[in-house]
């Protein structure tokens, strides 16, 4: 990243003077494979009675991240995360694959916050990073799936936000990224600084090595509060949502339908099927 | 009655199935009022009025081509403020939430992501949306400001009025410096491959692991039924076929009439992507593979003799 401007501002959270400052979101979820449910009392998302991980799509963001800082020379690269106590799980995991530092955004009133108070949040701790070139973050969250907050985030901030990023490439003041969509496969350039949310095809996750694991244990995690962000704690959780859930209903589990074994006739009897359903 | 605006998504003026969908829908909470952002209204100005849009807001701007999402939000933002509208509805596309998500800071408002339903409830627009890889059905309303709704594909069928666009307006947007950060240097359309798209297919055949990397006889049993393919995350991560056809959290969330899994197991990662469809039929060589659970059919046999006999049986039965 040699060409980073000159006039670039002291150094931030490393306690040095990067060339380059990569924030990537990493979000503690409750582990999609077991049952997942909700508070009874105010219908959010029960992250205490789940085991909780990395949400899979953030170790994407945090690859790439890697990538980047080991193609170029002072590329720094802070993993940050909102949640309550627990969620700096999802940091350390981050720290193992190489990130070299970490911030834990942690208060009890964000309990309940909606995806517009994650964004403005996060957006007041991007700023409090300072000099922030790149914010990569995954494609969704493995539990509210809205992809939103990218978007959401770099509104507040003011940036361009590039979603859904297949292959990304930074060069001096621009990321160059392509995105196959639905009609077509686009090449987007946009001025840095920039959000840019990848996809799970842009690269493949390292797994920690034992030193990562051993050096992450010395990496600087740093806790802030929405005191410490100049954030009012009557902006953000439950009661200042912009949405509220009126009810919460478990599905019905499907009933199991009629299962036959193929005895040479399979195919006749799923045509028979359709048939019967009036799909043919 | 208050406006309910609906971003039209269209290419050149063809307008797509699902904003014919968002048209019904806005029925029941007021006043359908279309936004048409780009080139191209000509074309589109008959099926939209059909549909129910009395008033549609028409901006053409260079800018809405050649950047990224913010020009669109920002003109989405203008017409919204100074209709005062009662709601946003727009599709859940990958691009449709992203213009929701800035329309929702911009305006201050809240916003409801993948809707597959709504309602009216005491005045007050009410969405019912399905989380969890479909485990929960939960019902929500936005709280403060415009609501922003996006809405799935298929969630209700599109119902003609009959009538016709009873007023154009032609808006004006001055675009922020904001606008043009992220810009479109290339565009190469996807080759068109004459099946239905996936999201809005009424019927989707997909293929895991167990068609081996041969999609042959998922493809001919999908064209039998005028269906789209899908494929799952095995398939598409071994490369037997594009990513743009995944079905699953990681790629498409599909709600078709019909779906037919073929040789997929049925991980989370996939049940997540197809879960409220509303007939399920699997063929699995494996009958313990968890996705019988939730079949209203299934067939445990191999794929490559089930497949090509339903699909001969079909073609037999069409005449």
């Amino acid at each position: 990243m040699g060409a980073a401007p000159a006039s670039r501002n002291p150094p931030g959270l490393g306690g040095r003077n990067p060339a380059m400052k990569i924030v990537t979101l990493v979000k503690h979820v409750p582990d999609a494979t077991a049952d997942r449910t909700f508070n009874a009392a105010d219908n959010t998302t029960d992250r205490a009675g789940v085991d909780g991980l990395l949400s899979e799509l953030d170790e994407y963001a945090v690859e790439e991240a890697l990538k980047i800082a080991e193609a170029g020379d002072g590329v720094e690269i802070v993993a940050l995360t909102m949640g309550p106590d627990g969620a700096d799980a999802a940091l350390k995991k981050a720290l193992q694959m190489g990130a070299d530092s970490g911030v834990h955004v942690v208060d009890d009133a964000l309990h309940g916050s909606d995806a517009l108070a994650t964004a403005q949040v996060l957006a007041a701790a991007i700023a409090k990073v300072g000099d922030v070139d790149l914010v990569l973050t995954g494609m969704a969250s493995t539990d509210g799936s809205m992809s939103v907050v990218p978007a959401m985030l770099a509104e507040h901030l003011g940036l361009a936000h590039v979603g859904f990023v297949g292959e990304l490439t930074v060069s001096g003041a621009t990321v160059t990224a392509r995105r196959d969509g639905d009609v077509a496969s686009e090449t987007i350039e946009a001025d840095l600084p920039a959000v840019v949310s990848v996809t799970d095809q842009i690269n493949e996750p390292r797994y920690p090595s034992f030193k990562g694991i051993m050096a992450a244990k010395k990496k600087p995690v740093e806790t802030w509060t929405l005191a410490d962000l100049g954030v009012d704690a009557g902006a953000v959780g439950l009661d200042a949502a912009f949405s509220v859930v009126r009810e919460v209903t478990k599905r019905p589990e499907r009933t199991a339908g009629t299962v036959v074994t193929d005895e040479g006739d399979g195919g006749v009897k799923l045509a028979e099927f359709l048939a019967a359903q009036k799909f043919i | 009655m208050a406006e309910i605006l609906v971003l039209v998504d269209h290419v050149d003026g063809a307008v797509r199935k699902t904003t014919l969908e968002l048209l019904t829908l806005a029925r029941r909470a007021g006043e359908p009022a279309a936004v048409f952002l780009g080139t191209g209204f000509d074309a589109a100005r008959d099926t939209l009025g059909e549909y129910g849009a009395a008033k549609v807001y028409v901006v053409e701007a260079p800018e809405l081509e050649q950047y990224l999402v913010v020009p669109k939000a920002e003109a989405l933002a203008q017409i919204a403020q100074s209709s005062g509208a009662a709601g946003v509805l727009l599709t859940s596309s990958p691009e449709g939430k992203e213009i929701a998500a800035r329309l929702a800071v911009k305006l201050g408002s809240g916003v409801i992501t993948d809707a597959i339903d709504i309602t009216v409830v005491a005045s007050e627009i009410v969405t019912t949306q399905s989380v969890f890889a479909g485990g929960y059905t939960v019902t929500a309303q936005v709280t403060r400001g415009t609501p922003v709704i996006t809405v799935k594909p298929n969630a209700v069928t599109p119902e003609a009025t009959g009538g016709s666009v009873g007023a154009e307006e032609k808006v004006a947007v001055a675009f922020s410096d904001a606008a043009t950060k992220a810009r479109i240097v290339d565009r190469k359309p996807r080759a068109a491959t004459g099946r239905p798209e996936l999201t809005e297919a009424s019927i989707v055949v997909s293929g895991g692991r167990g068609t081996g990397g041969d999609f042959a006889p998922v493809e001919a049993l999908a064209d039998a039924l005028g269906a789209a393919v899908g494929a799952s995350r095995a398939a598409v991560d071994s490369g037997w076929y594009p990513h743009a056809y995944q079905v699953g959290q990681t790629g498409k969330t599909v709600s078709p009439q019909l779906y037919l899994a073929c040789g997929i197991s049925g991980a989370i990662q996939h049940r997540a992507g197809m879960q409220t469809s509303k007939t399920i039929v699997v063929v699995n060589k494996d009958p313990e593979a968890p996705i019988f659970a939730m079949a209203d059919f299934g067939v445990v046999g191999d794929l490559h003799t089930v497949l090509p006999q339903a699909t001969a049986e079909i073609q037999k039965r069409k005449g």
